[in-house]
C-alpha cells in the first residue's frame, strides 16, 4: 500500500447515474490528482477538464498479416481461431479483423511461418493537465468492438503517478470492461440513483466489488423528495453511504455546460472535499482492518 | 418484420424509458432488452408468464489439470492476456481467460484443455399476444456482443410474423451496440442536451453510419439545456438526420418508473411528449 498511491474506482451498474459528475469533482477537489478516463466508448472526463498540451499515443493491437507466397492454404490458422475471425476463400486465409482477439494463434501455429503479426490502431491515450489535475483518456476508434487494450494502457500510468490519488472513471455495466478497470483499485465508490433501474443496477455492481473482494460504498445522487429504491438497497445490504448529492438544477446546469461545480462553487466544493474525506476514511479503515486479517 | 433499435450513446438519457413508451403505444408484439450488461427493461414491461430460460456459453476457458502440470511455464510466456498464474501448479485467471487455446496448443505436458463456461443466463416470455426476449451477462463476462445476437435471434425466431419490433440497446459504441444494430431498419437515438451528450451523440451517429443504418434523433430532458437542445438540432440539420422531437425533464417520469409504469400510459408532459416522437418516428419507420 505505501509504495502505491491510494487508487479510487467510480462505477455504476447504469449509465447516467453521474459516474463522470464524481469522479471529474474528486479529483477537482483532490487537486493534486490524477484522473483516468477509462469508459473509452463514450469518454467525456476531458469536455470538463479541458486539459493544456494534451500529448496523445496510439494504442495497437497485433493482428496478422499473411504471406501469400509462402502459404500452403493447410488451414492450420483457420481451424485454430476460437474466435472465428479467420476464413478459408480461394485456398487462402482471410482475416476479418474486428473479431480478432490478437492471441497470436495463428502465428504461432503456422507450420511454414507464412504469418506474421503487424500493428493495427485501435484507440488513443491523450494526456493534458487541467490546474494540477493529470488528465488521461482512452478512446476508442469507432468501429472497434473491445476497448480492453485502451484501459490496460490507461491503467498503466497508475504506477508513475506519484503520490497522487488517482481517480478511475469506469465504463457503465459490469462487464470485462468494468472488470478490468478496477482491477488495480484500493476502494470502489458506486453511484447510484434513485429509481428502480437504479436499484437494480446497483445490485449488479454491488455483485461485481463484492466477487472482487474490494472495499467500496455508495453515493447516491439525484437524491429528491420520495423514495429511494437504491437507498433501500444500501441499507438492506449495509452498503455504507459515502454522501449524498441532492438533484439540483443548477449542478445539471454547470454539468450540461461541461463546468465542474467544485471550480464554479463553494457550496460543491464543500459537497464533494467532505466526500473525498469520507472516502479516505474507508479506504484507510478498510486498509487497516485488511492488514488485521 | 420491422425493427426498430433505440440506442444512446451516454448511458442515462432515457433510452429504456422510452423504449417501454414505444412497446406500449405500439402494442409490438416482439420486443428485446439488448443491454445485456445492465437490463431494466423486464422492470416496467411486466410479462405475464413465467420466462423460458436458457444458459449462455460464452467462449470456453482454459483449465489446468494440476496432475499433469509440469511448472514449465511456456502458457504463461504465450498468454497475452495475462490470465496465466504462476505457481505449483500454475492457475488459470477464468476473468482474464479469453477462450484463445494457446495455451492448449503450446502445453508441452497435454496439461492444459478447453471447458465450456457459462457467461450469461437467456430468458424469453411469451404469451398468447406477445414476445420479450432479454438475458443477463455474468458478472465480470466479456464477449457481450454474442449474447445481443443470441437475444435478437430469439425474439424473431419466437415472432416471426410481427410487424414491429421495439429493441433496447445498449450504452456505448463497442461490440454489444455493433451487435445490436446489425439487421435493424431504423436506429432511434435518445439523446441529451449536454456536452457530454453531444459528443456521444456524434459517436453513436457515426457507428450506425458505418453500418449505413437509417437514424433518428429525439431529445429527452430538453428543457434543461434549451442551447444544446437546439445545438443537437443543428447536428441534426447539417448530417440530415430527421429530428423526432423533444422530451422536456419530467419529475413524474421518475415517480412513473419507480412504480412500473411507462410514461405513454399517464397523462404528464413527459408523457405527452413521447407520444409525438412515437408519431413522427412510426412515419419514418
Amino acid at each position: 500500500m505505501a509504495d502505491k498511491p491510494l487508487t479510487v474506482a467510480v462505477l455504476s451498474g447504469k449509465g447516467g447515474t453521474g459516474k463522470t459528475l464524481v469522479s471529474v469533482n474528486l479529483a477537482a477537489a483532490a487537486g493534486d490528482a490524477v484522473y483516468l478516463d477509462c469508459d473509452v466508448e463514450e469518454p467525456n472526463g476531458h469536455l470538463f477538464f479541458k486539459p493544456e498540451a494534451a500529448q496523445e499515443e496510439t494504442v495497437t493491437v497485433k493482428t496478422p498479416e499473411f504471406d501469400a507466397t509462402l502459404c500452403t492454404g493447410c488451414r492450420k490458422c483457420v481451424e485454430f481461431c476460437a474466435f472465428h475471425a479467420l476464413a478459408f476463400t480461394g485456398g487462402r486465409p482471410m482475416l476479418f479483423d474486428e473479431v480478432c482477439h490478437s492471441c497470436g494463434g495463428c502465428a504461432l501455429l503456422c507450420p511454414v511461418d507464412a504469418i506474421r503479426e503487424t500493428d493495427k490502431a485501435v484507440g488513443t491515450v491523450s494526456f493534458g493537465i487541467s490546474d494540477c489535475v493529470n488528465v488521461f483518456t482512452g478512446r476508442l476508434n469507432i468501429g472497434e468492438a473491445s476497448g480492453i487494450p485502451v484501459i490496460k494502457r490507461l491503467l498503466s500510468k497508475i504506477s508513475n503517478s506519484g503520490n497522487r490519488t488517482v481517480f478511475i472513471d469506469c465504463p457503465p455495466g459490469s462487464a470485462c470492461t468494468v472488470m478490468e478497470s478496477i482491477q488495480d483499485a484500493d476502494f470502489c465508490v458506486l453511484v447510484a440513483e434513485p429509481t428502480v433501474f437504479g436499484a437494480h443496477n446497483l445490485a449488479m455492481v454491488y455483485e461485481l466489488v463484492s466477487l472482487f473482494h474490494k472495499p467500496f460504498g455508495a453515493v447516491l445522487n439525484k437524491c429528491q423528495a420520495g423514495e429511494n429504491p437504491s437507498e433501500t438497497f444500501c441499507r438492506e445490504h449495509r452498503i455504507p453511504i459515502l454522501g449524498r448529492i441532492p438533484f439540483d438544477s443548477a449542478l445539471g446546469a454547470l454539468n450540461s455546460e461541461g463546468k465542474i461545480a467544485v471550480r464554479e462553487n463553494q457550496h460543491y466544493r464543500k459537497l464533494f472535499s467532505s466526500l473525498l474525506e469520507q472516502i479516505g476514511k474507508e479506504a484507510l479503515y478498510e486498509a487497516a482492518s485488511d492488514s488485521q486479517r | 418484420m420491422k425493427q426498430l433499435l433505440i440506442l444512446s450513446g451516454k448511458g442515462g438519457t432515457g433510452k429504456t424509458t422510452v423504449a417501454g413508451a414505444f412497446i406500449y403505444l405500439s402494442k409490438a408484439k416482439a420486443y428485446a432488452d439488448c443491454d445485456v450488461d445492465a437490463p431494466n427493461l423486464h422492470l416496467i414491461s411486466h410479462p405475464s408468464c413465467p420466462p423460458q430460460r436458457a444458459d449462455y456459453f460464452g467462449m470456453p476457458k482454459a483449465w489446468i489439470d494440476s496432475n499433469k502440470c509440469i511448472g514449465c511455464g511456456t502458457c504463461l510466456s504465450h498468454c497475452r492476456f495475462d490470465a496465466i498464474e504462476a505457481g505449483t501448479p500454475f492457475r488459470v485467471k477464468p476473468f482474464a481467460c479469453e477462450g484463445c487455446g494457446v495455451c492448449v496448443a503450446v502445453c508441452p505436458a497435454s496439461a492444459v484443455s478447453m471447458e465450456p463456461a457459462v457467461a450469461g443466463e437467456l430468458s424469453l416470455y411469451r404469451d398468447d399476444t406477445r414476445v420479450f426476449s432479454t438475458a443477463k451477462l455474468a458478472m465480470g463476462s466479456g464477449t457481450s456482443g454474442k449474447l445481443v445476437t443470441e437475444v435478437k435471434k430469439r425474439m424473431i425466431s419466437a415472432a416471426e410474423n410481427a410487424e414491429l419490433s421495439v429493441v433496447d440497446g445498449s450504452p456505448g459504441i463497442g461490440c454489444p451496440v455493433i451487435a445490436s444494430i446489425s439487421g435493424v431498419d431504423m436506429v432511434l437515438i435518445v439523446a441529451e442536451p449536454s456536452l457530454s451528450g453531444i459528443s456521444d451523440m456524434a459517436r453513436i451517429v457515426k457507428t450506425a453510419e458505418t453500418f449505413r443504418t437509417k437514424t433518428v434523433v429525439c431529445v429527452n430532458k430538453a428543457d434543461v439545456n434549451p442551447d444544446k437542445t437546439e445545438e443537437i438540432r443543428a447536428f441534426c440539420r447539417a448530417k440530415q438526420l430527421p429530428f423526432a422531437g423533444a422530451i422536456p425533464f419530467d419529475a413524474e417520469a421518475v415517480k412513473a418508473v419507480n412504480s412500473g409504469k411507462s410514461i405513454a400510459e399517464l397523462d404528464i408532459p413527459s408523457g405527452r411528449a413521447v407520444r409525438n416522437v412515437y408519431a413522427e418516428v412510426m412515419t419514418l419507420l
